[in-house]
């Protein structure tokens, strides 16, 4: 058998594929693939319990595993590191739990912390320039960490109380549906939830419109005055958040 | 890549793990050196980056990655090879480690480190990709035998004579881990003692020590253990036959507190220093 057919028929044997690899290995398929076999999906779960940690405490032991290695039978690994076998477990778990639209949220929330935490760095805005800005013109940069995400349950509430071992709250649905945005400042990720009016905002300001034509923006839902005090609101909000890079 | 030799370090070290961070930013660590896990910091940024620079400030570091997959029969993969130079212009490590087996062929990666058959086809894979390898990161790669569970039908050489002629070939080093000799040999049937008698001992560069756990009918390279007596007799063994040497305690799960590493390194060094007087 040639290298590489080993290969491929040693993975096809740790995806459960029909395979030939017991022909290949002294001693058939004994006790040593098995190490290789258990090996491979038990790796795959500790890498879901580390990059899901608050999703783990949330649905306990059994269903954590049973989901992570419901995912694993679905999605084999490609990337050239393990630390991104997380990506699209959250859909995973939407899928799982069609009515208890928490557990995706609390999901989509600790994968987006995880990415912040060794995402791109960068310096926030010092707020004794503001003074130098040409408001007409100016454009805002927001961290590079900056993700939105949007939500319809209070798994913010959830995820913070189970980090510090509070009581957690039941799950509950918001009012109306919000988004929380999530970045880093320095070396620590933090979260807010948000409203949608601030979400478009973001979205709108990320896409390069100078904050003049931001605020017009706002002004065409809002009115004008409601719109100049929400953007504001939300400059000043973002600035001492350590949200913003640049304005210019 | 030009002939470029990796200079010996003789000394006694620890690896960088996460428990650990603060120790090693705060405290006055006694070790000569640290192993980081490359992977763990081949990342845009954020806390990793800002310890690993602030490490690598009051110690030589080494770099031991686990993805290069340098078995693979259709070549290491671009985009890691990439992010793997990178941190190591970065870091300007003692040298790059990483195993001699493979995880990956096509679209799949196991991130496990499954073993290769000790066939002439394996070896010209290997070498080739080392090859290539070392003239991406322009400096000689240090591999590590792995624990292995298994041995193939096809095999035709034992692994020291494997190890042997590939850095005949290639000019790369070697990382001995003498925990993984130990498992390896336990589990396929061979003597350990044998092994160490037949590597290249003047390519070896730095030396694993570890523990292991017992399975139901296999050794387990769990490296979660401190080390046991049989693997401080492999030490004391190859430790004088080496030269000047990087020898270090692994541990990669159920991480003590680092005092109780620093005392098993001083079981190292005392050992270490036995053997060399024994063999003056």
């Amino acid at each position: 058998m040639s290298l590489l057919a080993l290969q491929r028929t040693f993975l096809d044997f740790l995806l459960d594929q029909p395979t030939e690899i017991p022909v290949a290995v002294n001693g058939g398929a004994g006790p040593g693939l098995a190490v290789y076999h258990n090996a491979y999906s038990a790796q795959l779960v500790a890498c879901l319990k580390d990059s899901y940690e608050r999703l783990w405490a949330w649905l306990g032991d059994d269903a954590f595993e049973a989901a992570a290695r419901h995912h694993i039978g679905l999605h084999a690994p490609t990337s050239w590191t393990l630390g991104d076998y997380g990506i699209g477990f959250a859909d995973t778990i939407d899928a799982r739990y069609p009515e208890d639209p928490e557990v995706a949220e609390i999901a989509a929330l600790d994968w987006a912390l995880r990415r912040a935490f060794d995402g791109p760095d960068a310096s926030p805005f010092d707020p004794a320039r503001l003074a130098e800005i040409d408001w007409d013109d100016a454009v805002i940069h927001f961290v590079p960490t900056l993700e939105l995400i949007p939500v319809r349950t209070n798994c913010g509430a959830i995820w913070t109380a189970i980090a510090a071992s509070d009581d957690v709250p039941a799950a509950q649905m918001l009012p109306e549906p919000a988004w929380v945005r999530v970045w880093r400042v320095d070396l620590q990720p933090h979260f807010a939830t948000i409203e949608r009016t601030e979400r478009d905002a973001i979205q709108l300001a990320a896409s390069g419109v100078t904050f003049a034509r931001l605020c017009d923006r706002l002004a065409e839902t809002s009115g004008v005055e409601e719109a100049v005090l929400a953007a504001g609101r939300y400059l000043t909000s973002w600035l001492q958040d350590g949200l913003i890079t640049d304005i210019q | 890549m030009p002939h470029v030799e990796i200079a010996p370090f003789q000394g006694f070290g620890l690896g960088l793990r996460i428990p650990h961070f603060q120790n090693f930013l705060t405290e006055p660590v006694p070790v000569d050196f640290i192993e980081i896990i490359s992977e763990n910091f081949m990342v845009a940024g954020g806390r990793p980056l800002h310890v690993l620079d602030q490490v690598r400030e009051r110690w030589p570091v080494a770099m031991h990655g686990v993805s290069m997959s340098i078995g693979s029969a259709d070549g290491v993969r671009t985009d890691y090879l990439t992010r793997l130079k990178a941190l190591a212009d970065r870091v300007q490590p003692l040298w790059v480690s990483d195993h001699l087996s493979w995880s990956r062929v096509e679209r799949v990666n196991s991130h496990d480190l499954l073993p290769l058959p000790f066939t002439d086809e394996a070896l010209d894979a290997v070498c080739a990709n080392i090859l290539h390898v070392q003239d991406v990161l322009e400096r000689p790669l240090v591999l590590e035998n792995p624990s292995t569970y298994l041995t193939f039908a096809d095999d035709q050489m034992t692994e020291w004579a494997f190890l042997t002629e590939m850095t005949k070939r290639t000019g790369c080093y070697l990382l001995l881990d003498v925990n993984n000799i130990y498992v390896s040999g336990t589990n396929n049937g061979f003597d350990p003692y044998e092994y160490l008698a037949g590597v290249p001992t003047d390519r070896v560069r730095q030396i694993h020590l570890a523990g292991h756990s017992q399975g139901r009918e296999r050794l387990i390279d769990t490296h979660d253990q401190p080390v046991p007596d049989p693997v401080w007799d492999l030490f004391r063994r190859i430790y004088p036959r080496l030269g000047p040497v990087a020898a270090m305690i692994e541990r990669d799960d159920n991480i003590p507190p680092l005092g109780e590493l620093l005392s098993e390194l001083d079981i190292a060094r005392r050992i270490a220093t036995e053997a060399m007087a024994v063999a003056a």
